[in-house]
Parts: structure tokens; sequence; C-alpha cells
């Protein structure tokens, strides 16, 4: 589904990500672990068409096509999604209708006529309920005055809304206490199926507990320095990062 | 000749032509009034009030001051400029000249109706010696020019308790029939106590000829009353608009102005309160929703003169291309006016690389016991919010419309009146070149 062959990116001269090769496949579930500033935040910006960052070098695929030309509600509407690490608040701008125009917008781009209110509705409730949302977040303002933790539970409830083929999670975890933690990623597990596929960016392995991984890998200085299955993430914790230092 | 040299000899033109009885005290304000406009002339960018506004642009026309001819409307032609979804009360000129036929007026309990009338006929006097040019500035040398050719505008005068079953629309049309037309509409409204009053004004050109229009409003509002006046600017680029509004105030009252200026080439809006009781609330609004050489100017004043009341003033202005904005809001508490709550708010968003404003709150505080407060903001878009909004499938164009959409419903979500929120929000849209999927 995804292949990113020989990634190097950055901001202006100062190169971040150094020769990523990654390829994921649908019904996969892959975590990307790292010591800060290893660049694992800037690799998801680059693959969901942040503009802030610059590609120098490499490809990254989606389903046998290049995306790299293409801006971000483009990718989102081929099916990627990046839950975001900071969330951004948008005062005035209502979580529903936000999410309404957002799967509005995707359908109109993929040819379909907008979804009936009727439906959209029932999916709102449905989505809410799985991620045990306070409804009374759906008309605030989307993610102002939120908690960390309802902010990243905003993220996973949009997640769900638009079902995107691809989705990656930047540092989901952080802000969020062990409840929410759950919550979050049983609503990962349930929107996981066969035909998607799942990027899970995290500094800590506590997440991966909940959220098992088929592969792991390592980055450290823009590069993936190790892959391996999800003992992988296990052996970091014990040895720390200072070990993938010297590998 | 000068524009100033022309409206001299056409208010003697005025005078001669037996349009007014010179007897009366009207005749002696528009007088007096046309004196200071003689000595003052049109304000220049040297007055401290007019420093980022010139005027020059639109003085320079060989305007007509007295219409020649009377214009006729078909309804259906212009039906699209009313708020006809709502019953209404409508009081209508064409070209300066009163509309019988577009207007719904009334004198059935109170009187919805015509300010020549009001200021010819004789059992009207006492009312217009009591409160005709009593709280427009007189300082003011657009405003003097006003009264001086005061002839024609909208009369409402409502007595007490009452609640106007439904709105009343205020506007001017101009045909286009003259080349360049200047147009002095004066409204005169009094509201009695405990009364409930919403008002729509607008002016609005139908062809792409050049018109000035100097409005002026006095607007009078009892003990115990609730007014609201909403202003739609969305005029033609040829069109400009200078228009002054006062509005006094006496206790337990609660007014609101709300002015939406979306188009036109140069407006100027000076909009002010002055309290005469305790107790009272102002409300003043505006959004500007600006691009290509636009000029929107908002001058306003609220005098607090009397203790325990409250102000609320909320402007934001969006601008384009290379659309320019004065935002210049004063507030004055007197000595006398403790427990005061003043509370002012601009924020700016500037979208093109030329577009620019100049914003000055000027808050002047005598009395020791209050809260006031003032902020004033200019930025851009968040890059950030639209990257964010981008990631999730909504497209640049769309994701700015969106966040300026919200940017400004702060203001529009203050309108009461349910169509004409529908209606602004469908004419910020259509600024703002997309179509929203949903009502903010």
């Amino acid at each position: 589904m995804l292949e990113i062959k020989n990634l190097h990116a950055g901001i202006e001269d100062k190169g971040i990500l150094k020769g990523i090769n990654l390829k994921v496949n649908a019904g996969e579930i892959h975590a990307i672990m790292g010591p800060n500033g290893s660049g694992k935040s800037t690799l998801s910006s680059v693959i969901a068409g942040n503009e802030t960052f610059e590609v120098s070098e490499g490809d990254v695929i989606l389903d046998n096509e290049s995306v790299l030309e293409l801006s971000p509600d483009e990718r989102a509407h081929k099916g990627v999604f990046m839950s975001f690490q900071y969330p951004v608040e948008i005062p005035g701008v209502s979580t529903t209708n936000f999410i309404k125009t957002a799967i509005n917008e995707k359908r109109k781009a993929n040819g379909m006529e907008e979804l009936p209110a009727k439906d959209m509705l029932k999916m709102i409730r449905e989505k809410s309920a799985l991620l045990e949302m306070d409804r009374k977040f759906l008309s605030r303002s989307l993610n102002e005055g939120f908690s960390g933790g309802e902010k990243k539970r905003n993220e996973i409830f949009q997640m769900a809304m638009l079902e995107p083929k691809l989705a990656i999670l930047d540092e989901t975890d952080s802000g969020l206490d062990i409840d929410a933690l759950k919550i979050v990623a049983n609503g990962v597990n349930k929107l996981k199926s066969e035909d998607n596929a799942v990027i899970v960016i995290t500094h800590y392995q506590r997440l991966l507990d909940y959220i098992v991984p088929d592969f792991v890998h390592v980055l450290y200085d823009g590069k993936i320095v190790k892959s391996g299955g999800k003992e992988l993430a296990h052996e970091l914790e014990e040895k720390g990062y200072d070990w993938v230092k010297n590998l | 000749m000068s524009l100033q040299e022309k409206l001299i000899s056409s208010f003697m033109v005025m005078e001669n032509r037996g349009k007014v009885d010179l007897d009366s005290t009207v005749h002696d304000i528009r007088s007096e009034a046309m004196a200071s406009f003689e000595k003052e002339g049109f304000p220049t960018k040297n007055d401290e009030d007019w420093k980022y506004t010139s005027l020059k642009s639109i003085l320079n026309h060989d305007y007509s001051v007295f219409p020649e001819s009377e214009s006729a409307i078909e309804f259906k032609d212009v039906k699209k400029y009313f708020l006809h979804e709502i019953d209404s009360y409508k009081v209508v000129f064409i070209d300066g000249v009163y509309s019988s036929f577009l207007s719904e007026t009334t004198h059935d309990g109170y009187d919805i109706c015509l300010m020549s009338a009001a200021l010819k006929k004789p059992k009207y006097k006492m009312v217009i010696d009591n409160f005709f040019n009593k709280i427009a500035k007189k300082k003011n040398s657009l405003t003097n020019l006003n009264t001086a050719f005061s002839l024609e505008g909208a009369y409402i005068n409502i007595g007490k308790n009452i609640v106007l079953p439904k709105p009343i629309q205020i506007v001017n049309f101009y045909t286009g029939n003259e080349k360049e037309i200047l147009l002095q509409p004066r409204n005169l409204i009094i509201i009695g106590e405990n009364t409930h009053v919403q008002i729509i004004e607008r002016h609005q050109s139908l062809s792409s000829n050049v018109v000035l229009t100097n409005t002026v409003t006095e607007l009078f509002v009892n003990k115990r009353s609730i007014v609201d006046y909403y202003k739609i600017q969305n005029d033609d680029v040829n069109a400009s608009l200078i228009d002054s509004m006062y509005v006094q105030q006496k206790e337990h009252s609660i007014a609101s102005v709300n002015t939406f200026s979306l188009g036109g080439k140069l407006t100027r809006n000076n909009v002010e309160f002055f309290h005469e009781g305790e107790h009272v609330e102002s409300h003043i609004n505006g959004i500007s929703v600006l691009k290509d050489k636009q000029h929107v100017d908002n001058h306003t004043l609220i005098h607090h003169k009397f203790p325990n009341c409250e102000s609320f003033e909320l402007y934001k202005g969006i601008y384009d291309d290379a659309s320019t904005g004065v935002f210049n809001g004063k507030v004055i508490v007197d000595q006398e006016a403790q427990k005061t709550n003043a509370f002012q708010q601009n924020n700016n968003i500037l979208i093109g690389d030329k577009a620019s404003i100049n914003a000055k709150p000027q808050l002047e505080i005598f009395a020791d016991d209050v809260k006031c407060s003032h902020g004033c903001t200019i930025g851009q878009l968040d890059e950030s919010a639209l990257f964010y909004m981008q990631s999730r499938g909504i497209p640049a164009k769309e994701a700015k419309a969106l966040l300026l959409y919200a940017f400004g419903n702060d203001v529009v979500k203050k309108i009461k009146i349910p169509e004409l929120r529908t209606r602004i929000t469908k004419l910020i849209a259509l600024k703002l070149g997309v179509q929203l999927g949903f009502e903010m």
C-alpha cells in the first residue's frame, strides 16, 4: 500500500530525514519508535504533505502512485490520515461542522454524492460512542479549550469518521491518561481491517501494549536503524535509546 | 466649480425654489448647518479624524444634488435587496425620492413614514423641535452638510409599550439615471419607553454610475426600550457612503448598532452613542470583508456619562487584495460614570499582500471604579490550522474560507433576526468565493 523509497527531507538546508525506506502492506500495523529529534514527526508530516518540509530525494508511493506532488487534501482524499501530536484549535467551527465538511469534500473528490444528513448523524452517533466521547464536545469549537486527552480522542473520532486507508498516529499517546489510552487504542483496533494500515509513531512502548504492531522500526538521526517484530519494542524499553545510537 | 461651491449655490436654489418653509425653526437649523459647512468645508487628511481616509477621489465629481426626474422600479427587479423572507415595514426611496409603490408605511398606532412630511406638517412640529438635529454632531462638517439639505428620509416614531410586530427596512435605491449623484438621506427615529424595535438599513446602487451618499440618522431610545439596528453595506464598486449614526439612550435601555461592510468603493461609518441615564447597555458591532481597492473606515464613540452602564464593542475585519481599513474606537468614561463596564475588541486579518489596516483604540477614562478593556489584533491566517484542515481533506480555498468565516462569526451570530443572519452569512460566503455545506 505505502512505499517510502530513500526519502530525504528537511527544512531549508537542514536535513532531517536521511534516506528512509519503508514498506507497509494493507492489514499491517507498523510502529516507528525513536528518541527525540530522530525525525519521527517529520516523517509523518512529509507523508501527510506538510509543505514546511522540503523533499530533496526519494519518493512516497501510495497504491503505486507517487503522492509527493499532491496537496495535503488530495492525499486525504486518497485515504491518508494523520493524527496530530498537537491538534490545532479552530475557534468558531464546531467538531460536527468540521467533520461534515471534511467527509463531504472527500466524497466530492471521489465522485460521490454528499452523505445525507440522516446518515451523517447516525455515523457521528456511532463513532462518538466508540470513542466514549461526551456529546457536548461535538457542538463545541474544534479542540478549543479541550484537554490534551480530549484532543487526542477527537483525532481518533475524526479518523473513525473518515475511514482512512492509511492512518498515521503521531504520538497519540502523549497527554493521555491510562483510561483514555485504552479507549483510544480500542477505537483504533476496532477500525483496523484487512484493507487498511496503521503507522503508530511513539516514543514509549506503553501504547504498543494496546495497539500491537506487526513490525517495529527504530528511527535514529533520520534513518531506520533497526526493524523487527513487536519484541523489539520491549527490547528498546529495556535497553533505552542509547542502545540504538551505537547500532 | 468645486463641489463645495456647487453645494453652496444649490442650497440657495433650494431656498429660492420654495422647497422649504423659510419661517420654520427647521430652516434656521438648516441655515446654521450650511454656514458651518461653508466655513469648515469637506474634511481633509489634516483632520485627526480623517487621517487615514481621503475623500479626494470621491469629491472630484460633478454630482447632481437634486435629481431631475422621478424614477420607477419594478419590485421583482429589486426584491433580492429586501429581506423579503419575512414581513416588514418598508420605507423606500429611489434616487432620494420616496417610493410609495415599494413602501409599506403606517400611521396606525405609531408613525413609520417620511421625514419630508414630518418636517413640514404642523402636527409633527413639537417632535421635530424636540428631537431634530439634537444629537447629530455640530462639529462634523459632513453631518452639517446633511442637515442643510435634509429634505427626505425615514421618520419613525414609536410610542411606549409597543413590541413592533415586524422589523422596519429603510432602503435607498439609486437608479443611475443621473450620471453622478449626491444623496443625503436623513432619518429620525424616536423610540418610546418600554418598546422593542428592529431596523434594517440598506443603500443600494442599481447601476455602475457614480453615487455618493452622505446620510445621517438620529436614534433616540427611551427608558427600558430595546432597539437593534442593522446596516447592510454591500453596494456597487462605484458607490461610496458616509454614514453617521447618533444614538441617545435613556436609563435601562439596550441598543445595538451592527454594521456589515461588504461592498462599495469608500465607506465611512461614524457611530456615536450617548448615555442619558443609568443602567444603559450599548452594543456596537461590525464586520468588514473587503477586496480589490475597497476602503472602510469605522469611527465609533461611546460616551459614558452616567454610572452603572455597560458597552460592548466588537469589530472584525478581513482585508484581501489592496483593500484598506480603519478602526478608530473611542470610549469616554466621565468622572461621574462610576461602575462602568466598557469592553472593546477589534480583530483584523490581512490576506492580501497590499492590504492594510490602521487601528486606533482610544480610551479616555476619568472615573476610577470602572472595568474597561480593549484589545486589538492584526494577523494573518494561521498556517498550521490550514494544514490541519487540509490534512482532513478540506481543500485550501475552502479551509481558508472556513477559517475566515469562523473568524467573522462572532459578529454574525449576534444578529437577532434569523433570516437576516442567513442572508449575511450568504453574502460573506459569496464575498469569500465559497459555498458552505452548513450554516454557522
